[in-house]
């Protein structure tokens, strides 16, 4: 038997409230991870106003080219480029893409980013593989920052959850208090007013998209350190991102970081809890047998069912409230 | 312009219809993901297997005649695997290998019984090189299905054995995915832990979705809370890798006895976090015998890079028992080659193999190891590699079976 760990008393001690703190603590790093990935979609959606389905495949492109640059010249200025480097794809497919496809309507901007997001996944394949790459946290951030109840907290996470929330400060500040924000603001409702002011409206167009993928890519630096950098990640974080987006409100940057903390916290929390339909049935004195109809469905824990827990929420949402917690139109 | 169009059509469509009778060639038919989240893995076994399948050709083929290995992406779907299925019937195949996921191997052991009830003289024998839920040489076992890989529970029967040797391990969490295998082997390790080591507690029994959980930080935190030292895990892919990373970032002090800690990937995300305390079960490592293998060092030097990483050493054996079956029977007709392989022994470089006759399974030595530093080979360039605790020898892996399956007069 090993020297203990003086944390390990507390595992018999306070098993609950060791579970309620540390699955709190990964719930609002999971929030915050899903806020970075939605932030830009957001950003993107209520100032563009186009869904942009390559999201979730900047993001993984994001993760890529700082695992390539880190390689390269190390992390620290590797969180930069990638970011940089996906502003400039972004801005590239606003320019040359969107921009004509934009004319055509809503049905065929959400058609080009649908196949967009296929273009950027077989390449990614083409030049790094299908398989996962060793995108591993660097040694700078790769250490216990601090721990709770025995369980540690690593220091990348910490990273993480500062740049989701200098993310939210900054999109806010710069759409809410800045002359340019304002100006961004105005061009989608009013683009042929704001144009005759003298402003280059799809020059805003342009530099909003671009803000967009270099948010998608900053989130991807960090997010690919806690996922797997392969060809599949847009598609494992894909439809979590749409959700939050509805959930929070089209368009809503509060309501894009109050859903992500909502999903992640009680995604979380779900997992941790291992009572099914039949143990409420139970208590509440309904008797329910193995030959009762549907006693396979009562008999589920709570915990299996944790990863459809967002989905069901967005179901809910879309029946009572279509446009989500914060927006302000209509899905 | 249109009747120009047509006519090539029907040009190349006749020039498919030549192609495919005028060879005469063995025909088997890879049924298993080649795109998608478990593509990785379906494409280093359709290497593994196009590689063996070459030697065989190179030494003259199977009874003078040559295999071609055809493949068929089923998304790891089911019901896909069926029309994937059906093309490789009509393209000719009499023989289909698959392995990736238990679900899949039951929908392709049912549908392949049936063709060949409703079609004698034109059999399939269905060669099994991975999926391991045991009712497939159990209760849903059939004359058809053979199955190269050690099933769920001889694996597990191996693993406890260790364990049972081992007084430190007192609690123990399971987790597994949630389909047909994690339940096997959750079942197995409660029921065979109970027989061997009653003292030990089973201390959490999660089920998990497959493949569709990102972050396992909320689990790492159910099984910190548990105060488990021991975890089993019948992960693999994204499930084995993603859940032990979640518990090096929390610093989790568990060993985990694993059935596919070598799949690709898992080692280099645990890294130095891993040894001594990740544990897998497998018939083959690259330390499992003094020396490599020509035929891995060979794999290797075709097929260089980390995603290549040789896993399938039951492939080795599968296809050169296959070989030996076929020249048993000296002819490559399936019924005739299955009836070969029935009770068939073979000694390999690292030990006895027999594919039993009573349910098909076959029988080969198992090894538990450890992950450790600086071995003789290492995996994935990581200076990390597998040392065996133990080897169980393929007759001491045999369980009873409630197989009572039909044979062709």
């Amino acid at each position: 038997m090993g020297p203990r760990v003086r944390g390990d008393d507390s595992v018999t001690t306070w098993p609950m409230l060791e579970l309620a703190t540390v699955s709190l603590l990964n719930g609002v790093v999971y929030g915050l991870l899903l806020f970075m990935l939605t932030s830009g979609l957001t950003l993107i959606f209520s100032m563009m106003g186009v869904l942009n389905f390559a999201h979730a495949s900047l993001f993984m492109l994001g993760a890529y080219l700082s695992y390539q640059f880190g390689r390269w010249v190390g992390f620290w200025p590797a969180l930069v480029i990638a970011p940089l480097a996906c502003s400039l794809i972004g801005a590239a497919i606003e320019r040359y893409g969107l921009r004509h496809v934009h004319r055509s309507g809503h049905v065929a901007e959400i058609l080009f980013t649908f196949g967009l997001a296929y273009v950027i996944e077989e390449l990614v394949t083409m030049i790094w593989g299908r398989n996962a790459v060793a995108n591993s946290v660097p040694a700078v951030i790769d250490f216990p920052l601090f721990s709770v109840f025995g369980s540690s907290f690593p220091a990348y996470k910490g990273l993480m959850m500062a740049i989701s929330v200098a993310m939210f400060v900054f999109l806010y500040l710069a759409l809410k208090r800045t002359r340019i924000g304002l100006i961004i603001q105005a061009a989608l409702t009013h683009p042929q007013m704001v144009s005759a002011l003298g402003h280059d409206v799809p020059g805003v167009f342009v530099l909003v998209f671009a803000i967009g993928s270099a948010l998608a890519g900053l989130a991807g630096v960090i997010g690919g350190f806690m996922l797997l950098t392969q060809p599949t990640l847009a598609h494992a974080v894909g439809p979590i991102v749409f959700v939050i987006v509805v959930v929070g409100g089209l368009g809503s940057l509060a309501g894009a970081l109050f859903a992500s903390l909502l999903i992640g916290i009680m995604q979380t929390f779900a997992v941790a809890v291992d009572y099914s339909l039949l143990d409420l049935f139970r208590a509440l004195g309904i008797g329910v047998t193995r030959t009762s109809p549907m006693y396979e469905f009562y008999s589920i824990k709570l915990a299996t069912a944790a990863p459809i827990v967002p989905y069901l929420l967005l179901v809910l949402m879309l029946i009572v409230r279509p446009r989500g917690l914060l927006g302000t139109r209509d899905v | 312009m249109r009747s120009r169009h047509r006519s090539a059509v029907g040009l190349a469509v006749a020039w498919v219809f030549c192609a495919g009778s005028s060879a005469a060639d063995v025909k088997i038919a890879f049924i298993d993901p080649l795109s998608g989240g478990a593509a990785s893995t379906g494409i280093l076994a359709q290497k593994t297997h196009q590689f063996y399948i070459d030697a065989i050709n190179a030494a003259g083929g199977l009874n003078g005649e040559k295999i071609e290995l055809l493949s068929f992406d089923n998304k790891v779907n089911p019901q896909e695997s069926l029309i994937q299925l059906k093309k490789a019937l009509d393209e000719g195949a009499r023989y289909v290998v698959q392995g990736n996921g238990s679900s899949i191997a039951h929908a392709i052991t049912e549908a392949v019984l049936k063709h060949n009830e409703r079609n004698p003289g034109k059999e399939v024998v269905f060669l099994n090189y991975a999926a391991v839920d045991p009712a497939l040489t159990n209760e849903k076992c059939n004359f058809w299905h053979f199955r190269f890989d050690a099933d769920a529970d001889m694996k597990m029967a191996a693993m406890t054995d260790v364990i049972a040797k081992d007084k430190r391990i007192q609690k123990v969490y399971l987790i597994n995915q949630d389909y047909s295998f994690g339940k096997a082997v959750a079942a197995a390790a409660g029921k065979m832990l109970a027989e061997k080591r009653p003292d030990i507690k089973i201390v959490g029994d999660e089920l998990h979705p497959l493949q569709k959980v990102q972050d396992f930080s909320p689990y790492v935190a159910k099984i910190k809370a548990s105060g488990a030292d021991t975890v089993i895990t019948g992960n693999w892919s994204n499930d084995m890798v993603l859940l032990i990373k979640a518990g090096k970032d929390a610093g989790l002090k568990v060993k985990w006895e694993t059935f596919y800690g070598g799949s690709p990937g898992t080692v280099t995300a645990v890294g130095e976090a891993g040894v001594d305390t990740l544990k897998q079960i497998s018939e083959w490592h690259k330390n499992a015998a003094p020396e490599l293998d020509s035929t891995v060092a060979a794999f290797g030097k075709r097929f260089p890079g980390k995603e290549n990483e040789y896993t399938y050493w039951r492939a080795k054996t599968m296809w050169e028992m296959f070989a030996a079956a076929a020249k048993k029977a000296q002819s490559n007709d399936p019924v005739k080659v299955a009836k070969a392989l029935e009770g068939m022994k073979m000694q390999t470089s690292l030990g006895e193999v027999e594919m039993r006759a009573d349910n098909h399974q076959m029988l080969q030595p198992l090894y538990v190891s450890t992950l450790a530093k600086s071995p003789k080979y290492d995996v994935e360039a990581t200076g990390l590699g597998w040392k065996s605790d133990a080897k169980v020898e393929g007759k001491m892996t045999a369980l009873p079976t409630t197989c009572k399956m039909e044979r062709p007069r």
